[in-house]
């Protein structure tokens, strides 16, 4: 599966400021692996020692927070839209 | 690190008795500044150095519930004194919010008209608040943080430039000479001279500029210490990571003697220990600004660490800051205490 990944301006520096690329996997967490092997070090910035999503990272699949869809584990599809949000301004 | 006064840091214990607030305002705008000096004592127990203390200046006690208010009366005042600022003109700026929920405040009040740019993402109490003041938010997008809203907000005025009033925080020298002549003098009085160390989150850096600069202008031994993000995605909102963002043209970095970096995994549990053990709900903001004043604190053999808790933690409560934070035991202040401890040993 290959997914658009929209990146927010702080982790532009892995993407050599470009604020969309593609990554490939079935689960947002399989999408974020292939980020991180293709964008290395933003694997860090987005999840835990623990492998969880950090607290102020907000991630949308197709505009929806995953944490009210199977985190990590929702499911992806051919096309998808995947938004890394930074909370630093806040709510979700 | 500073070394302080042959005489002893420890403050008389009537402290709080100074602060008298006004009995009678004529407008809420009376009412901005005079915020009280607590001492922090239950989340640093058995960590400080007997002739150690730290105090938080709790800004959230001001109307529109933030420091904000001081920089925004400053600015509107200025602008009106200078003629920036007339009848029929639109105040508008670009804020990550608490800025917004001042000047819609400092608007109302006057009588003026507000719009606020800020990023969408912003926390729904802020929203609601400065809709609740009249304002009108502008939505910038969220992928692009604060400086998505500066460049928005930008754009907005060169359209129609005469329509619109813009304080310009990140700019405006008002913002800090508001610290230098309310926040700095009250903190002076109030520790009766005797601060060693001040430290502050860095925003717009309005509030350790000018704060800075009045205290070094009474005692030029009290050491400025600025606080900022670890890196540059994190989620400490209010806070800017220099080196990755649009530098304020008020910040100048040579005024500061050091520059503490907070993690905001620390900086949120710092908030749930100022909850749980020290018994004041604060924000984001004021938890990085406490794990800053207690690694200052740490390093010391005696001192008197003043810090700023810009507001309360109550327009953050729908936010990612409390994502977890039922799995948070008291046992985790120690680990980290006894971290940073271990730390500060190793510097001094």
């Amino acid at each position: 599966m290959s997914v658009k990944v929209r990146v927010p301006t702080p982790l532009r520096r892995f993407t050599a400021g470009v604020d969309e690329v593609a990554a490939d996997g079935d689960s947002v967490k399989a999408v974020l692996e292939d980020l991180e092997r293709r964008h290395p070090g933003m694997r860090e910035r987005l999840l835990d020692e623990k492998g969880d999503l950090r607290r102020f990272v907000n991630i949308y699949l197709n505009g929806d927070d995953i944490r009210f869809l199977s985190q990590l584990d929702s499911k992806v599809k051919d096309g998808d839209d995947i938004s890394i949000v930074p909370a630093i301004a806040g709510g979700h | 690190m500073a070394t302080i006064s042959q005489s002893s840091p420890r403050l008389p214990a009537d402290i709080s008795t100074e602060i008298v607030p006004a009995p009678r305002a004529n407008s809420v705008l009376e009412l901005i500044g005079n915020t009280p000096l607590l001492e922090i004592t239950r989340v640093t127990e058995g960590f400080l150095r007997a002739g150690v203390r730290i105090f938080a200046k709790i800004e959230g006690f001001n109307p529109g519930g933030s420091v904000k208010d001081r920089a925004a009366r400053k600015m509107i005042e200025i602008g009106l004194a200078r003629g920036d600022l007339r009848p029929g003109k639109v105040i508008l700026d670009s804020t990550s919010g608490n800025t917004g929920i001042a000047l819609a405040m400092v608007g109302a009040a006057l009588g003026y008209r507000v719009e606020i740019v800020m990023p969408a993402n912003v926390s729904r109490e802020r929203k609601k608040i400065i809709e609740a003041f009249g304002a009108k938010p502008i939505y910038s997008d969220p992928l692009e943080g604060s400086d998505g809203a500066i460049v928005l907000c930008r754009k907005i005025i060169a359209q129609t430039p005469d329509r619109y009033f813009k304080p310009d925080q990140y700019n405006n020298e008002a913002n800090p000479l508001a610290h230098f002549e309310s926040t700095g003098p009250e903190i002076w009085r109030q520790t009766r001279g005797q601060i060693t160390h001040f430290v502050a989150t860095v925003g717009t850096s309005g509030t350790i500029m000018g704060t800075g600069r009045f205290l070094k202008s009474r005692d030029h031994k009290i050491k400025v210490i600025g606080v900022e993000p670890d890196d540059p995605m994190h989620g400490l909102e209010g806070l800017k990571h220099m080196a990755s963002s649009i530098v304020p043209g008020i910040y100048h970095e040579d005024e500061l003697d050091d520059k503490i970096q907070v993690g905001t995994e620390d900086a949120y549990e710092m908030v749930y220990a100022l909850g749980q053990i020290e018994g004041i709900l604060v924000g984001q903001s004021s938890g990085a600004a406490m794990v800053a004043a207690l690694k200052v604190a740490l390093r010391l053999r005696e001192g008197c660490v003043v810090t700023i808790f810009p507001d309360f933690g109550d327009k953050y409560l729908s936010t990612n800051l409390w994502i977890g934070w039922q799995q948070w035991r008291r046992e985790r202040l120690r680990l980290l205490l006894s971290k940073w401890n271990e730390s500060a040993s190793a510097t001094t």
